[in-house]
């Protein structure tokens, strides 16, 4: 949340978006979903913003310190800056998420499951997601890390653009994400550098396209009832 | 399939019909095509409460050659259609089909770019049973109104007739679409 | 061969019904059906002794819809592989086009063994996003825990039982089956539906429990008590299923933590790792239950260990019971609470009529808040937020995104089944055909959650 104090902001007499803070992923216009053609709703001049919760600063609370602290100092005894390859800490709803520069991937995996401070022994796998208006990173692999012994779990997001979707695999470190990395390239078309066989797991190997993308219809058919067809989900109108 | 199919139009006829109708029902031996969700409940049909032996029908068959009746319970997705038709094809003649739940009839909720929006794209359908799951009281339902479907059936000439009469009949019917229901 | 396999492709010349293909493996020879002596006698003359089998993906003992791919040698898996996706059903894609609410009717379909487990997980997800997670009420929270502890139950029941049937042991099924009906009554009663409930929603449950629902329950732990000993009787000491299972489908602790196994799995190999102890969700650090362990990483510990675990669940549902208290079952928010209380009417689970009086002849406010929110139903914040539970395969993890608006912008579920099954190649190669079946039945993998 932020304020407008100041009265002489040009933007004064527009009430504050609620949120101002975060990273800007889409922007959103008119109302009810309805495009082409002309807007009757009275709501088409409606801009919104859409943000995600942007970077942290420190203390970040509880173990999350103590666990950036020891990933920054182990990335330093290698040589790296971690400036160069944590992009941005966020935390949010109480989980840290670490958003790391995609080449670095592997040695920041690989250094949370050894370290023995850190010890990330167990991957949940890997979730794409697709921003497509969030560009040049519009591709996002998101890798939830669970400790056991320490009790913890974080979560490592890297994003790539839709020009070049690679990202280095993990199955290196982590070979619990095979199936997970086939599946997102699967999904979403994410290029896992490294991965011994990335083919498609639950599509038709033949199967054109990335389903779960944004820019991909979800290919639903309209359905025909007594005296009346009803479009598929997402042909109808819907808020946006 | 055989000698019955000859068999001129008349008494001799319909007597075999009915007895082939009979003994054909009384040993329908399903194939085993548990998709999803319904196959659970297809176990269940078959398992202590419901008890799918008193219709004869207990022993589902694995291999395709050995059955005549495919109970396709579950979403079928696109990448399991080829499977499908190829189990179907190698099931032997006469063979019924029924479509267990929703998604198995129509694409149900799941009307995606994964499903096949029916399974009667795929195969001829006999029973269409609605549900999500359908209850094993439903699907029992459904067997006995596909006995009673089986016993029916007709032979040779009689089911060359039945078959133009009912494609005479089909495109007589009014579409779904031109139908009064509760949304017009 | 213990099982028939359905389409068997044998790198030599044989009774084929299609042409031979050449591919960079060599000549592959389609053989659906025909005689299986033919085939193995054309292999037999072959230079080449390297035979696959196509298990599945429709297959009585591969558990649904799961195609594995095994290269033998003799009776020896030499090589296994896992095909999978004939299930995939695009759930994740579908609640991208509606409601934060909507989403649970979608992902109860997902693991359909284990509904609730998939709608709170689900739930616990949205809650977090929404940041309402410590106001959910005590008797949701209650009754969460009771639903998924009897849903561990059933699970179990059918892991059993469709475990035995794969081994051959009819009786174990029918008897499993048995127990699972007697659950599943307790399902119908308090949700309405024997499987696919719904009835966990994000901020509480569609309803309060029905009238009679907690002497039904006492009743049902009362008759589980008396039955879950004859699986024991039945099983755990009988030598055939000893033999069957006892060093099969070996999987270390390495062995877990490289392939991700959860779950009976993991803790088969000795490690007591489970959620509901080291991260409780819904109050489960209130409850005291055992989690049970194994040190022969092998099918009949992990038998033995589901055996345990529906005992410690029937103790967690009698704890249950005893902490109901009277209160309300959905968040006090309005703005995100369903408007209606639901009420059994003639056609079915709908608005109750006292609702509807009030919306439609007293109050207009109350009929625009409902239509806004039963139709667009509510915003959530932009964010993303990971929920997990420890559902009876292992870690059933949710990620959520939400974009600020009132569809989900997109939920991954991270399967314990489809984890699992990665380890099937590790417990299958160098063992015998016929173990490759105990070894996927003592995984346990549900193809809806694999596919999803």
């Amino acid at each position: 949340m932020s304020e407008q104090d100041d009265p002489n902001a040009p933007g004064q007499n527009v009430p504050a978006q609620r949120d101002d803070a975060g990273d800007l992923i889409a922007t959103r216009h008119g109302m009810f979903g309805a495009a082409g053609g002309a807007d009757t709703s009275g709501y088409g001049g409606l801009v919104r913003t859409v943000r995600l919760p942007g970077a942290s600063g420190r203390p970040y609370g509880g173990w999350f310190d103590e666990v950036a602290d020891e990933l920054e100092g182990a990335l330093e005894e290698q040589g790296l800056v971690p400036e160069n390859v944590i992009d941005k800490t966020v935390v949010d709803r109480d989980e840290l998420t670490f958003h790391i520069e995609r080449e670095y991937l592997p040695t920041v995996a690989r250094t949370l499951r050894d370290d023995p401070a850190l010890r990330f022994e167990l991957c949940t796998g890997v979730s794409g997601v697709h921003f497509p208006g969030d560009k040049g990173r519009e591709l996002h692999a998101v890798y939830h890390l669970r400790s056991i012994t320490h009790n913890r779990l974080i979560r490592l997001e890297v994003s790539a653009p839709d020009t070049d979707p690679h990202v280095p695999s993990l199955v290196e470190v982590y070979p619990t994400n095979d199936w997970h990395e086939r599946e997102t390239y699967d999904f979403f078309g994410l290029i896992f550098d490294g991965h011994p066989a990335l083919t498609r797991i639950m599509m038709p190997d033949d199967w054109q396209g990335f389903p779960q993308r944004k820019d991909y219809p979800l290919g639903g058919i309209p359905v025909e009832y007594k005296g009346a067809q009803i479009p598929a989900p997402d042909q109808r109108r819907s808020y946006s | 399939m055989g000698l019955e199919e000859k068999l001129p139009s008349g008494f001799l006829l319909t007597t075999v019909e009915q007895a082939a109708g009979w003994v054909r029902k009384s040993s329908v031996f399903p194939a085993t095509f548990g998709l999803a969700c319904c196959a659970i409940e297809m176990m269940t049909t078959g398992a202590g409460r419901y008890d799918l032996a008193r219709f004869g029908m207990e022993v589902f068959r694995g291999s395709p050659r050995q059955a005549d009746l495919m109970i396709v319970a579950g979403r079928v997705s696109q990448k399991m259609a080829p499977v499908l038709r190829q189990v179907y094809d190698q099931m032997p003649n006469p063979k019924w089909v029924i479509s267990m739940g929703v998604c198995a009839s129509s694409g149900g909720m799941f009307n995606n770019y994964a499903i096949v929006q029916g399974v009667d794209h795929i195969v001829p359908v006999d029973i269409y049973l609605p549900g999500c799951p359908p209850r094993p009281e439903m699907l029992l339902d459904a067997i006995l109104k596909l006995h009673q479907k089986i016993q029916e059936t007709k032979l040779g000439v009689n089911q060359q007739q039945a078959a133009r009469e009912a494609e005479e009949a089909a495109l007589k019917a009014l579409p779904t679409i031109e139908l009064k229901g509760l949304l017009r | 061969m213990s099982s028939s396999p359905t389409s068997p492709t044998p790198e030599a010349p044989s009774a084929s019904q299609a042409p031979p293909r050449e591919t960079t493996e060599g000549t592959v020879y389609t053989v659906t059906g025909g005689d299986w002596d033919e085939v193995a006698t054309a292999a037999a003359k072959s230079d080449d002794e390297r035979i696959i089998v196509n298990m599945g993906p429709q297959h009585p003992s591969t558990h649904g819809v799961l195609r594995l791919i095994l290269e033998i040698d003799g009776e020896t898996v030499t090589e296994a592989r896992c095909g999978i996706g004939y299930l995939h059903t695009g759930i994740e894609k579908n609640l991208e086009y509606r409601t934060w609410t909507q989403g649970t009717t979608f992902v109860t379909r997902m693991d359909y063994l284990t509904p609730f487990f998939n709608e709170t997980a689900y739930c616990l997800a949205v809650e977090k996003l929404l940041g309402i997670t410590d106001q959910i009420p005590d008797r949701a929270s209650v009754i969460r825990v009771l639903l998924m502890e009897l849903n561990r139950l059933s699970s179990h029941l059918v892991a059993i039982a469709t475990g035995g049937m794969e081994l051959g042991a009819t009786t174990i099924m029918i008897y499993g089956f048995r127990d699972r009906e007697l659950i599943l009554d307790v399902y119908e009663l308090i949700t309405g539906l024997r499987m696919n409930h719904a009835y966990i929603r994000p901020g509480g449950l569609a309803q309060d429990l029905p009238p009679g629902a907690v002497d039904q329950v006492r009743a049902l732990i009362k008759k589980m008590r008396k039955n879950l000993p004859e699986y024991d009787k039945l099983a755990s000491g009988n030598p055939v299923f000893k033999g069957r299972m006892e060093g099969i489908g070996y999987l270390d602790l390495a062995g877990c933590m490289a392939t991700g196994a959860t779950g009976p799995l993991v803790r088969s190999a000795g490690l007591p790792h489970d959620l509901r102890k080291s991260q409780p969700y819904c109050g489960y650090e209130n409850y005291d239950f055992e989690v049970p362990t194994a040190d022969t990483c092998d099918a009949y510990g992990r038998f033995l260990i589901r055996l345990e675990e529906m005992r410690q669940s029937l103790r967690i549902v009698e704890q249950c019971l005893d902490r109901l208290e009277p209160g309300p079952v959905m968040v006090a928010d309005k703005k995100i609470a369903w408007p209606a209380q639901l009420a059994l009417g003639p056609d079915g689970l709908g608005n109750s009529l006292d609702h509807i009086k009030k919306i439609m002849g007293t109050s207009m406010e109350a009929l625009i808040h409902h239509f806004k929110l039963v139709t667009e139903g509510f915003r959530v914040p932009a964010g993303q937020a990971y929920a997990a539970v420890e559902s009876p395969k292992g870690e059933l993890g949710v990620h959520a995104v939400s974009d600020g608006g009132t569809r989900p912008y997109r939920v991954h579920f991270r399967d314990p089944s489809f984890t699992n099954l990665q380890a099937m190649a590790a417990m299958c190669e160098g063992g015998q055909v016929a173990d490759v079946i105990v070894a996927v039945a003592s995984i346990d993998p549900v193809m809806g959650g694999v596919d999803r």
